[in-house]
Order: structure tokens, then C-alpha cells, then sequence
């Protein structure tokens, strides 16, 4: 079992999962910081499209390349928004044969679609930068967020999937026509596509054929790249540390990024809940209760009502996390108090690293 | 503003917010209410499993319809049903509906409907609207709710008729898209309810969306909900070191941990209070829409009994709206 502070010691990657709203960004962000603290030279990527990690390190946007943020500690700590878009054409310029080939991509409608908008682009975009932030860069610690969807751990298939999506059946019958395929499938393929085109509009597809056959030649690199993405994840020096908060619905969606994660051979390092209700006392809810029932109506009794419903959430809380801790184990649970405001400056960060960090 | 004209008011209520809300709690609450209030109604999915259907105590939806609440019973209640909407399902009955069924299962196979939705994106979006457009038209129900997809992705959710009309400039697709935009700008066919929780980044993520979505979607805004309030204990007003006196004054005879933990909790409670009434005061100040305050659920369970508490909050907080529409640039 490792702690958390010993991740953010030793850890060349750490990737912050979860689902929305549980403060993965926040956390991400402090795990980063401690690095620093720690003498590192770290960097935090957010995914979030919403400026949420701008807001926790008071920076007023970020861009696609890691900014430095000022402060008193012995490393260097750095913060970065990923842009998919830009992340992806710099992938394209890599891998393509020449630059007139780069530019037909580029400048292709379908592909600005796909570098937008593909379900599992942005997710695979966060990894590849990670990479490159990891392999390309000299920082020693890199933090990424993960974003705020079930589909969060698509990057997991993103390599297998974008990779199939150009093995496609539809993409080799888009491209029968120019590759002179014996003359059946030929016409099988154009009524197919003149049928899809009724749907959706000639252009758009035409579009499609345009970048499917300007992108001929570059799919191999793109799938070694995916590869060594992959395993770059599955090493032991990178960390996935699970975020949660513990109301059930919450808890539940934890359980299911567990097991995905475990399927795919990935243990989860550390589990955090954060906005944990605070506990007082060791009593029992319903004991606080029947004293409220019995002072009802009194100074005490609203007093006992109230601890009666702090010890119900606590009690209810570990009841939801219980399963949660015994699937992630032995990763530690490290358990984070509802904070008395949101974090949006480094001593926000520097008190959620106290709950984190001990 | 009573319930059973507040729910008449547009036959679609669209539920968004951001992740970790409770925008699905919500839903759920509204169904229940509508259902008191005499009207039926059809709760849709879009985003895989939500719990929705462990609040009326029955097994995760699926695309085929099913009963959550038999209706009837002592209140006389309407009747509740559930489903899921997926492109995938909503694209093999579009093409069915149209004649094309022979290339459904074509397009279907292994995900091609991933390289037609990249050729024109939005394409999946407009497939659910477009769906919800048709169960519109056909009545299925007095309210149709749709439980939206997470705060950002809810922007571009809605704005894909939008933008589809200028990227599809003809065929069914293009008809689909302008259909969709005339339900989604129509106040009496459609309105969304934006779901917060009363903290500081929720509620500006909230104002954004607000904006967004009438500026660039031009759909009609319902009343914010505002979720997980602290209920107000009676008596629970004095200063917290007053657990040691008040106990001393009803003779009782508290341990010395007992009071501390009292006192402590107490505090707890009024500090976050003042910081909820805080963010509440500053949504009001910023985002002119009529609020309805849903309670912090204390024993965490989201079954049927919580059901029940939260229907009872909607329908008080609706009766205390006035009966003109607000607009937020009013």
C-alpha cells in the first residue's frame, strides 16, 4: 500500500479519473503542487472544457503548452488546458510524409470534425499529450484530469478505436471507387453511398473520401504511437488515483471506472473522497433522534436533531463507500471534509494537500 | 402558480445541469410532481445508466418504454414511464420509418454510424431530438422529461439543430434539424430547467449556461432549481456555544463530549447555511429566473421515500411562482 504523498514523491504520472463534479481538477492540481513542494518539476494538464483549473490556480486561460506558475516552492510547478484540436494536428504534421499532405488534413472539413468532435478524441489526445509531456519534456511529474463523462476512460480503446475507425468497412467501401476494386463491390459501394448521401448531404461525404484518402499512408505511425501510449499507462510508474464523493449515485459510477480499470490490467493507487460530511462524535443517528423526540420543542432538542441528521449522512456515506474501498484495495481511501469554500488560489490547494497529504 | 398549469405549460421540459447536481434527482421529482398534479408523463435518458429508475425502486431503463409509477393509489397520481433514447436505436427506426431500412443494418454494423456522425457532427444529437420531437407530436404523454446530457456537452446537445441547418442544407437531415429547432424555440412545446447545487462553481456554470442557451439556442427558460439546501431546524438559530448552557438548563445533564459534539455540529450546520444562503442570494442577483429550493437529503438513499420528499418540494416551490414567464434579459 502506497500513499498518496508517496505518488506524488515518486510517481512519474499520475491520471486523476472519475466522474463530474467530485473535484478531480482541484485534486489533480494539489497533487501537482506537492510534487513541487516536493522539489519536482511538475506540470498539471486539465481536460475539463470548463476553466475550472484556471480558476483553482487563479491563471486567467491557459494554452496547449505548459505556463509556470510563481510561487515558494523548491521545484517548479507548471499548468496546461489541453487543446485536442491543436494536439491532434501537431500528431498529423508528425506522422505525415510531407508537408503538402499535412496541409490536404488539415484543411479537410471531415477532419476538423474528427479532431473536434469524435466521441474518444479528447480523451485520446490527453494521453498523447501526457505522453509527449513525459517521453519529449524534462518534468518529472505529470498530472492529468481526466474529463467529467462515463466515457472517461474511452483513451483506454481511444488508440484501438481510432485506429479502427480508419480499418472501417465503410472507409475501405468509401474508398472502392478510387482503388478500382472489382466491379461489384464497386457498385454495391456506390449505391451504398449514394444512399448515405441522400441521408446526410453529397458534400459530407465527399468530405469523408477527401480525408480518408489524403490520410493513406499515415495510419501506421498513428497505431505504433497509440501502442507505446498504452503502455506508457500501464507502467507501474504511472498512478491512477480514483476521485469520488460519496453520495450513492456518485459512489456507483467510482465502482464501474474500478472495474474498467481493472479489466483493463490497471490497478487503481489511490482512492479519493472528497466533501466528506464531518463526523461528531461516535454516537448513533438514531439514539440522537429519540433524543430530539423526547427534548422536541426545546433549545436541546433542535441541537439533537441536528447531530441526529450529521450522523445519519456520515453513517450513510461510509455505508455507500464501503464497497468502493474493498474493490480499490489495498489502495488507501483518503478522505477529504466538505471544504469551507471552493478552491480557486494556491492556499485553497495548499489546504486540500493538508487533507491529502496529512 | 398551480402545478397542473405549470406542467400544461409545454408538453417537453428539458433537465440540465452540471455533473454531480442531481439534474436525474430532479427529473425524477418533476415526474412525481406532475404525476400529483394529474398529468402523466414519460422521463427519457440520453447518457446510459443514471440510477433514475432505482428512485421509483425498478430495474435500469432500456430503449423499450416501462411503467416506473402505476399511477392511481390513495393521491389518484398519473402515471410514470421511463426509456432510454440512443442514436444508434433512434437512426434503425428513423431509417425504418423512411424506407430505408435496407441500409440500417449496414450503417449500424461496427460503429459506421461513427464515420456518417464525424462527416456532419451534431448527427447523434439531432437523431435524440429528433426522436423526442416525434413522441412530442404523438402525445405520448402530458410532460415528456429529458433527463439532458452534463452542463457543457448540454450547450452543444441542444445547439446541434442549430448547427446542423448550416451544415445539412438539404434532405431529411436538414427538415429533421429545422423541425427540432421550431419544438426547441417554442416555449409552449418546450422549456429547460437548469439544476444547480448552492456553491460557488456550480452556480457561475450555471449562470453561463443560462445565458448560452437563450442567446444561442433561443430555448425558453424554466425556474432554477436549486438542490441540496440545509433544511431549517426550528430553534437552531443561537450561537453554538449554547449546547453547554441549553443543556445545563434542561437539567440534561450532557457529558462533556456529548455538548462538544452538539456544539460542534451545530456550528457546522449555521456555517453552512451562510454560505448556501450566500450562493443562492448571488444566483438570484445574477440570473433573473424564479428559484425552487429542493432540501439536502440527510439519509442519502434516493429511493422511493426520498421520491416522495422531493415531489413535495417541487409542487410547494411551484405554487409559489407567479404565473408570468420571466426572461433573463427582462
Amino acid at each position: 500500500m502506497t500513499s498518496l504523498l508517496e505518488l506524488a514523491t515518486t510517481a512519474q504520472v499520475v491520471v486523476c479519473t472519475g466522474s463530474g463534479g467530485v473535484g478531480k481538477t482541484t485534486t489533480a492540481a494539489a497533487v501537482a503542487l506537492e510534487g513541487a513542494r516536493r522539489g519536482r518539476k511538475a506540470v498539471v494538464v486539465t481536460i475539463d472544457p470548463a476553466k475550472r483549473l484556471a480558476d483553482a490556480l487563479g491563471l486567467e486561460g491557459l494554452t496547449n503548452t505548459p505556463t509556470q506558475i510563481a510561487g515558494e516552492w523548491r521545484g517548479e510547478l507548471w499548468a496546461m488546458m489541453l487543446d485536442t484540436k491543436s494536439t491532434f494536428d501537431d500528431l498529423v504534421v508528425k506522422y505525415s510524409t510531407d508537408a503538402r499532405q499535412a496541409q490536404r488534413i488539415l484543411g479537410n472539413r471531415f477532419y476538423k470534425n474528427i479532431s473536434g468532435a469524435l466521441s474518444g478524441t479528447q480523451e485520446y489526445m490527453a494521453m498523447e499529450k501526457l505522453y509527449e509531456l513525459h517521453e519529449e519534456t524534462d518534468f518529472d511529474l505529470v498530472v492529468v484530469d481526466t474529463p467529467p463523462t462515463r466515457h472517461a476512460l474511452d483513451f483506454l480503446d481511444a488508440p484501438r478505436r481510432l485506429t479502427r475507425f480508419l480499418d472501417h468497412r465503410l472507409y475501405r467501401i468509401l474508398m472502392a471507387p478510387t482503388r478500382g476494386f472489382v466491379k461489384a463491390v464497386n457498385v454495391a459501394a456506390q449505391a451504398f453511398v449514394r444512399t448515405v448521401s441522400k441521408v446526410v448531404g453529397g458534400e459530407v461525404i465527399e468530405d469523408a473520401i477527401t480525408f480518408f484518402s489524403a490520410f493513406q499512408g499515415m495510419e501506421e505511425g498513428f497505431k505504433t504511437r497509440a501502442k507505446v501510449v498504452l503502455e506508457l499507462l500501464s507502467d507501474p510508474n504511472t498512478a491512477f488515483v480514483l476521485v469520488a464523493s460519496p453520495r450513492r449515485d456518485t459512489v456507483e459510477e467510482a465502482e464501474y471506472f474500478a472495474r474498467r480499470l481493472g479489466e483493463a490490467g490497471i490497478g487503481v493507487r489511490a482512492l479519493i473522497v472528497n466533501r466528506m460530511h464531518p463526523t461528531f462524535g461516535t454516537g448513533l443517528a438514531e439514539a440522537a433522534r429519540e433524543r430530539a423526540r423526547t427534548l422536541a420543542g426545546t433549545d436541546i432538542g433542535a441541537l439533537y436533531a441536528n447531530l441526529a441528521d450529521f450522523r445519519l449522512v456520515a453513517s450513510r456515506e461510509e455505508e455507500h463507500l464501503s464497497g468502493l474501498a474493498e474493490l480499490v484495495a489495498p489502495a488507501p481511501v483518503v478522505r477529504v471534509p466538505f471544504l469551507r469554500t471552493d478552491v480557486h488560489d494556491i492556499d485553497g490547494l495548499t489546504e486540500v494537500g493538508r487533507h491529502l497529504f496529512g | 402558480m398551480d402545478p397542473a398549469r405549470f406542467f400544461a405549460a409545454s408538453r417537453v421540459v428539458i433537465v440540465a445541469g452540471k455533473g454531480g447536481v442531481g439534474k436525474t434527482t430532479v427529473t425524477a421529482g418533476l415526474a412525481r410532481a406532475a404525476a400529483l398534479a394529474g398529468l402523466s408523463s414519460l422521463i427519457i435518458e440520453v447518457e446510459g445508466k443514471s440510477g433514475l429508475a432505482a428512485l421509483f425502486g425498478r430495474e435500469p431503463l432500456t430503449y423499450e418504454q416501462v411503467e416506473l409509477s402505476p399511477g392511481g393509489g390513495r393521491e389518484g397520481a398519473a402515471d410514470i414511464r421511463g426509456r432510454t433514447l440512443t442514436p444508434d436505436d433512434a437512426l434503425l427506426e428513423y431509417l425504418r420509418d423512411h424506407g430505408l431500412s435496407r441500409i440500417s443494418r449496414r450503417l449500424l454494423s461496427g460503429g459506421a454510424l461513427d464515420v456518417v456522425a464525424t462527416a456532419a457532427p451534431g448527427i447523434k444529437d439531432i437523431l435524440i431530438l429528433g426522436k423526442v420531437k416525434q413522441l412530442e407530436r404523438e402525445k405520448v404523454a402530458d410532460v415528456i422529461l429529458l433527463d439532458a446530457p452534463a452542463a457543457g456537452h448540454a450547450i452543444t446537445f441542444l445547439l446541434a439543430a442549430r448547427a446542423l441547418l448550416d451544415a445539412v442544407r438539404v434532405g431529411p437531415i436538414n427538415s429533421q434539424a429545422r423541425d427540432v429547432l421550431d419544438m426547441l424555440t417554442d416555449p409552449t412545446r418546450c422549456q429547460v430547467v437548469l439544476v444547480t447545487l448552492p456553491e460557488e462553481t456550480p452556480v457561475n456554470e450555471l449562470v453561463d449556461t443560462a445565458y448560452h442557451l437563450e442567446d444561442r439556442v433561443g430555448v425558453s427558460l424554466g425556474p432554477v432549481v436549486v438542490n441540496g439546501v440545509y433544511p431549517i431546524i426550528a430553534g437552531l438559530d443561537a450561537d453554538p456555544a449554547m449546547a453547554t448552557a441549553a443543556a445545563a438548563a434542561a437539567g440534561a445533564g450532557l457529558r462533556r463530549a456529548e455538548a462538544d459534539s452538539l456544539a460542534a455540529a451545530a456550528g457546522f450546520r449555521l456555517e453552512r447555511t451562510a454560505l448556501q444562503r450566500e450562493q443562492v442570494a448571488r444566483l438570484a442577483d445574477r440570473l433573473p429566473l424564479p428559484q425552487i429550493e429542493l432540501p439536502f437529503l440527510f439519509s442519502a438513499d434516493l429511493g422511493p421515500p426520498d421520491l416522495e420528499l422531493l415531489a413535495a418540494s417541487l409542487t410547494a416551490g411551484i405554487e409559489t411562482l407567479s404565473d408570468l414567464r420571466t426572461d433573463v434579459r427582462s
